[in-house]
């Protein structure tokens, strides 16, 4: 009886997944289908799995092209938040004095504020730096990237800093008594003592800078340099929406989201349940 | 053990993240502040006059943001509420002892890993289209039309959505707070006499508050913060009906070019956060037990 029970409440789990995961099912059918054949049954399976609509799809939101920015200004801006926060995090832990406190604080306290609360005067200051520095912070990756780094540091450093305090300092000592200095005593002891939180850092920022649309939606609008989120947008416009195509965008979007969840799911669960129990 | 040069190691550890960080953040949010006692166009051309407060005091006369402060404010409890108990549940039925248990919890994280943006463009055309044809196919168009042609309707959708996409990342952090758990606690109370729901409510939620507090921290500001759904789903439509208060304050910069009053919404609308986050946070940890 209880064998009984246990199967059927397995079986009613199994039933309440597929349920879940019914709109990527929706998706992935009308991703195949013609205008007419998705207006007379949305949920039916296609006639045909012809891939005409996703090569159409492809070129309309320049797929290989916004996949390779996303690609890009992920991967840069994540490698420049773990080298330059880990470092930060560290001196800040182990020279525990009045400005070190200080700039922790700061960096912590900044969580809170809402990203609109700073959009407008960060684009401001940006402006500022182009038009007197001539660096090109607006409408380019480099600026996109260094915006991420700055959004991205205090979390970053928040986690790294927790995690030196509970790491004792006499392996860095007997390093500097060998003659290590700061920098070789870092990279060499350090920072691979730091990987569990490497990992939790990365995967949180993977996820944000990856999905993330505002940020992007502000400051990149040249066509070229489009992320994945914002071509996705090209399929949406105001009057009408070509859905069958639309359908085999957002399933291009998809794919390679779920392909890297199931290859790293491990560190996934385990990197966002770190990340937000730390808070 | 300070050594000779280590004023210029500790410069260069922290100066260059710190420096952007400083760029990026602590100006924008002073500067902030003094844009929302001008008036400004946004024109660089253009001169931004001194106001004073009266930004802020023309936000209590706009009724537009206040019907979107009452928007963020029904979608944010309802959000909060349905996922906390639905990710409570999950992480239940996760931890327990049912083989299927990993399979459910990779199905149910899943729709956090796809962004909000791409989230609310797949939920537009089930509530849109598919909703209308399923309603001409079955003839149950009491429930089956298009929601999203309707301000009820449309803003129950952004709460299903939001639901779906971080009920499942709630999970994880419940799950994280039952595993804490002492399994020599429970059975000690099994021991004693209790059934499941007595060891439910007696002894694991009370030790749950820990997660609790943090789940509860990260769902009111997501909910609260909302965007990027409100922008796919609904747009904020129909007629503004499902216009989120980050919306509205973007739509008054972007849109409307009110620089300085949108930026005063913006203050007021970091203010509301960090109030109702500082103080949810002491209350529930006010609240924790340890053992």
């Amino acid at each position: 009886m209880k064998k009984a029970g246990r199967l059927a409440i397995q079986l009613l789990l199994i039933a309440f997944c597929l349920f879940y995961l019914f709109p990527i099912y929706i998706v992935f059918v009308n991703s195949f289908k013609n205008r007419q054949e998705l207006y007379e049954n949305a949920l039916a399976f296609p006639g045909t799995f012809s891939l005409r609509f996703y090569s159409e799809a492809m070129e309309k939101m320049r797929f290989a092209r916004s996949f390779g920015n996303s690609l890009l200004v992920t991967t840069v801006s994540i490698a420049l938040i773990i080298v330059l926060a880990s470092m930060t995090a560290w001196m800040l832990a182990r020279r525990d004095n009045r400005l070190s406190r200080f700039i922790f604080m700061t960096y912590v306290a900044t969580m809170i504020i809402p990203f609109q609360t700073i959009m407008m005067p960060l684009f401001q200051v940006m402006g500022w730096i182009r038009d007197t520095l001539h660096i090109p912070m607006i409408d380019t990756h480099g600026g996109l990237i260094y915006m991420n780094l700055g959004f991205g540091s205090s979390m970053a450093v928040f986690l790294y800093h927790g995690f030196i305090k509970s790491v004792p300092v006499s392996l860095e000592e007997a390093a500097t008594i060998d003659g290590c200095n700061r920098f070789q005593t870092f990279w060499k002891i350090v920072f691979p003592i730091l990987k569990p939180t490497t990992v939790t850092i990365m995967i949180l920022d993977v996820i944000w800078i990856w999905n993330d649309y505002l940020l992007p939606s502000l400051t990149l609008s040249n066509i070229d340099k489009k992320t994945i989120p914002l071509s996705t947008q090209t399929f949406f416009g105001v009057f009408t929406i070509e859905w069958n195509l639309a359908m085999a965008g957002l399933m291009l979007t998809i794919i390679p989201v779920i392909i890297f969840y199931i290859a790293a799911q491990k560190y996934i669960v385990k990197g966002v349940a770190a990340g937000a129990i730390k808070m | 053990m300070y050594r000779k040069g280590d004023n210029a190691w500790y410069a260069l550890f922290v100066l260059p993240l710190t420096l952007v960080f400083v760029t990026v953040v602590v100006i924008p949010f002073f500067i902030g502040i003094g844009y929302s006692f001008v008036k400004w166009d946004g024109m660089k051309l253009n001169p931004m006059t001194y106001v004073g407060f009266d930004n802020y005091s023309r936000i209590f006369a706009d009724s537009g943001f206040w019907t979107s402060a009452l928007h963020t404010t029904i979608f944010t409890l309802a959000s909060v509420l349905i996922i906390n108990l639905l990710g409570l549940a999950y992480a239940l039925i996760v931890t327990s002892r049912l083989r299927v248990r990993n399979a459910v919890r990779a199905v149910l994280f899943m729709p956090y890993m796809i962004g909000g943006l791409i989230l609310g463009y797949i939920w537009q055309f089930i509530f849109s289209d598919m909703f209308k044809n399923l309603g001409q196919l079955t003839g149950w168009t009491r429930v089956f039309f298009n929601w999203l042609l309707d301000p009820d309707y449309a803003l129950v959708a952004m709460i299903v959505v939001t639901t779906w996409q971080l009920a499942g990342y709630i999970m994880i952090i419940y799950i994280n707070g039952i595993q804490s758990i002492p399994d020599d606690v429970v059975e000690a109370a099994k021991v004693d006499g209790a059934n499941f729901w007595q060891t439910l409510f007696r002894v694991r939620l009370p030790l749950l508050m820990p997660a609790f507090t943090v789940c509860l921290f990260v769902t009111l500001s997501n909910c609260f913060k909302m965007f990027d759904v409100n922008v796919s789903l609904t747009g904020g439509g129909p007629n503004n009906a499902t216009e989120l208060m980050a919306m509205n304050i973007y739509s008054e910069i972007f849109l409307l070019s009110n620089y300085g009053y949108g930026q005063a919404k913006a203050i007021i609308f970091f203010i509301v956060i960090a109030s109702i986050t500082l103080i949810q946070v002491y209350q529930t940890k006010k609240r924790e037990v340890e053992l």
